[in-house]
């Protein structure tokens, strides 16, 4: 609870022309509840108004000192406004700053009760105690809670609801701040009961707060419920901006192509290239797939499909993942279908692959004119050294069936290694 | 695959088309009317189970992906209706994942082939369907085999649990690209014999408990 304005005094006519303050402190009056001696302090120590306001009510209990230092701060600090802004703080409040000003404080407590400028154990200690948990209970916390929380609490009826609501409140620091305050005022009513009476009075403690719990219940309940919601929502809207981003980036582009391209052959080639991504996309592939085999082939049989405009139709069985192996006869298939899709006239080629406990086999067939394998002139070493050659490096082989007029098979094989 | 199915009875089989794309039904039309009878035409499940129901047509054209429960829909109303001579479902859509797959022939399509598949290929297809065989792409056997190929002992029947080797070197050959006659061609055996192989394997699919198959339905609560 900040400290009733009620504890300040009514403030006495400020002093003109009075500079900045001593200790550098300037009152800061657009954040006063009473005459901004606190929020001015909190200013020039970095720490939350709620901890030094919690410290002059303290203070108070404490024979009246904290009234006292309170009008003396405020006559010894600097009137707001006549000197410009007030001072930017550029340290950022931190609870370690909260707790050493807590130590300060209770440290000047233990030296008021040792001096006798007490009004009794019965009463400073508990004053203290809630003093603190409510400070604890009321700081604030970074913005952006800040604000998600007030626009929640708009949304509860009743401006009581707001007002408390839009305190951000983390439920560790609300279980402290609770537990301080509630400490505070069990030892209040001990202190000034019996001892016989104490336990009646700890068992109506425990019966407001259940009742307590059970007024503010629902309300914190669906104020929870409200916030998973809000959540989800994001999440959602979130989900569909990405997924109208890549539909923009390639789908629509691809359509437009599409309206612009007299050629029906790129048209096709257009749309295939355009299904394959779309597939891919909703299986989900990612970025994170790229070392798995299948994934390899797939963007390999795409990207053939693409360069060449032949339909490249590719069953993967198994998976394993890209290692030098993999990536081996990931390269030969490539190669095999690229020269299938060049020079073989075919309408589609076929890639298969699969995976087995010892070796990776792969297929590249098409059905078009075929060759005479031995009729193939030494200079062109696409066969020799990227697929036959290739093979052979990794302990695989490669094995080129064709006939003029039957298609073309190319049939590939690697060892896996093992871990 | 341009070979035609032996058992083709010499009059045009019946046709009727379940896509709940208007273009592309007049499309398959076009393509097919000439070869084929069509004995109808619908675009969602209601109108499609009572039409079939209505004109009893040979084979159905059947798209999976439909407002209201999509072609499995179809395949259980039809199913559920007990005609005295039930058509046979061929599957055909623009998806090609697993799980979809695995829903229609389940539920007892002879074949599944994907929207992109060429004219000559789709008549190839449905004539084989009518003889009573089943149709299998590169993809859909690439498939067959990954769900078949662990050893793991599956609960229930051995038999229909595992392919045999010979069901395996023919599956492969499909996935390789290979036309029924040349995969015969290349095992010397007959046509017939492939295709007595290939609906051994579509019964295993449809009846086989295997975990994998059992997981993708249920996971989609077909079963």
């Amino acid at each position: 609870m900040p400290p009733d304005p009620a504890t300040a005094p009514p403030p006495p006519r400020p002093i003109e022309g009075a500079g900045r303050g001593w200790f550098g402190v300037t009152r800061n009056g657009g954040d006063r509840l009473a005459a901004g001696v606190a929020a001015g302090l909190a200013d020039r120590l970095a720490v939350d108004p709620v901890f030094v306001r919690a410290a002059f009510v303290a203070l108070a209990a404490a024979g009246g000192a904290g009234v006292v230092a309170y009008l003396l701060l405020w006559a010894v600090s600097a009137e707001p406004g006549h000197h410009g802004e007030p001072r930017q703080v550029a340290l950022v409040a931190t609870p370690r700053r909260a707790v050493a000003l807590w130590m300060q404080t209770i440290g000047a407590l233990l030296v008021l009760r040792q001096a006798g400028w007490w009004f009794g154990d019965a009463v400073v200690w508990p004053v203290t105690l809630a003093a603190l948990g409510s400070a604890v209970i009321w700081a604030r916390s970074d913005d952006r809670e800040r604000a998600r929380l007030a626009r929640l609490a708009g949304r509860l009826p009743g401006d009581w609801a707001a007002s408390v609501f839009s305190a951000p409140i983390s439920p560790v620091r609300l279980a402290v701040g609770a537990g301080l305050v509630t400490a505070g005022m069990a030892i209040s009513l001990i202190a000034n009961a019996s001892l016989a009476q104490a336990w009646s009075v700890l068992v109506a403690v425990a019966v407001t707060t259940a009742g307590l719990a059970l007024v503010l219940g629902p309300f914190l309940w669906r104020l929870g419920r409200q916030v998973g919601d809000e959540r989800r929502a994001r999440i959602r809207s979130q989900e569909r901006a990405e997924m109208a981003a890549h539909l923009h980036d390639s789908v629509l582009h691809t359509l437009a192509l599409i309206q612009r391209t007299p050629d029906p052959r790129l048209v096709a080639s257009l749309a295939r290239g355009q299904e394959r991504e779309l597939r891919a996309w909703l299986a989900g592939r990612s970025q994170a797939d790229a070392a798995r085999l299948s994934t390899a082939i797939d963007v390999m049989a795409g990207r053939v499909e693409r360069l060449h405009a032949v339909p490249v139709e590719a069953v993967v069985v198994g998976e394993a993942p890209l290692d030098e192996q993999g990536r081996a006869i990931v390269d030969a298939a490539g190669e095999a279908a690229a020269n299938a899709a060049r020079h073989a006239a075919a309408k589609a080629v076929s890639v298969y692959v699969e995976v087995e406990q010892d070796q990776i086999s792969a297929f590249v067939r098409d059905e078009g004119k075929g060759f005479d394998p031995d009729a193939v002139p030494a200079d062109r070493r696409g066969i020799a050294e990227s697929i036959v050659g290739r093979m052979r490096r990794h302990g695989g082989s490669a094995v080129i069936t064709s006939e003029p007029g039957e298609g073309t098979e190319v049939a590939m094989q690697v060892p896996r290694r093992r871990p | 695959m341009s070979e035609r199915a032996p058992e083709s009875t010499g009059t045009r089989p019946r046709v009727f088309l379940v896509d709940d794309h208007r273009l592309f039904l007049s499309g398959v039309v076009a393509e097919l009317g000439g070869r084929f009878e069509i004995a109808g035409m619908a675009s969602d499940v209601d109108e499609a189970v009572a039409q079939i129901r209505a004109t009893s047509p040979d084979v159905v054209l059947l798209d999976v992906h439909m407002p209201g429960g999509g072609g499995l829909a179809v395949l259980e109303a039809v199913k559920a209706a007990q005609m005295p001579d039930p058509p046979r479902f061929l599957a055909l859509s623009v998806s090609d994942a697993p799980e979809d797959v695995i829903a229609v022939v389940r539920a007892g399509a002879r074949g599944y082939v994907t929207k992109t598949i060429e004219p000559e290929a789709l008549a190839d297809a449905i004539r084989r369907v009518h003889a009573g065989d089943a149709v299998f792409s590169p993809r859909l056997a690439g498939f067959v085999l990954d769900a078949f190929a662990s050893d793991v002992a599956a609960p229930g029947d051995p038999d229909l649990d595992q392919l045999t080797a010979r069901e395996r070197e023919v599956l492969r050959l499909i996935a390789r690209g290979y036309a029924y006659k040349q995969v015969a061609r290349r095992l010397n055996i007959s046509i017939k014999t492939v295709e007595t192989h290939v609906s051994a394997v579509l019964r295993k699919l449809q009846l086989s408990s295997r975990y994998e198959l059992t997981r993708w339905a249920s996971d989609r609560r077909l079963i």
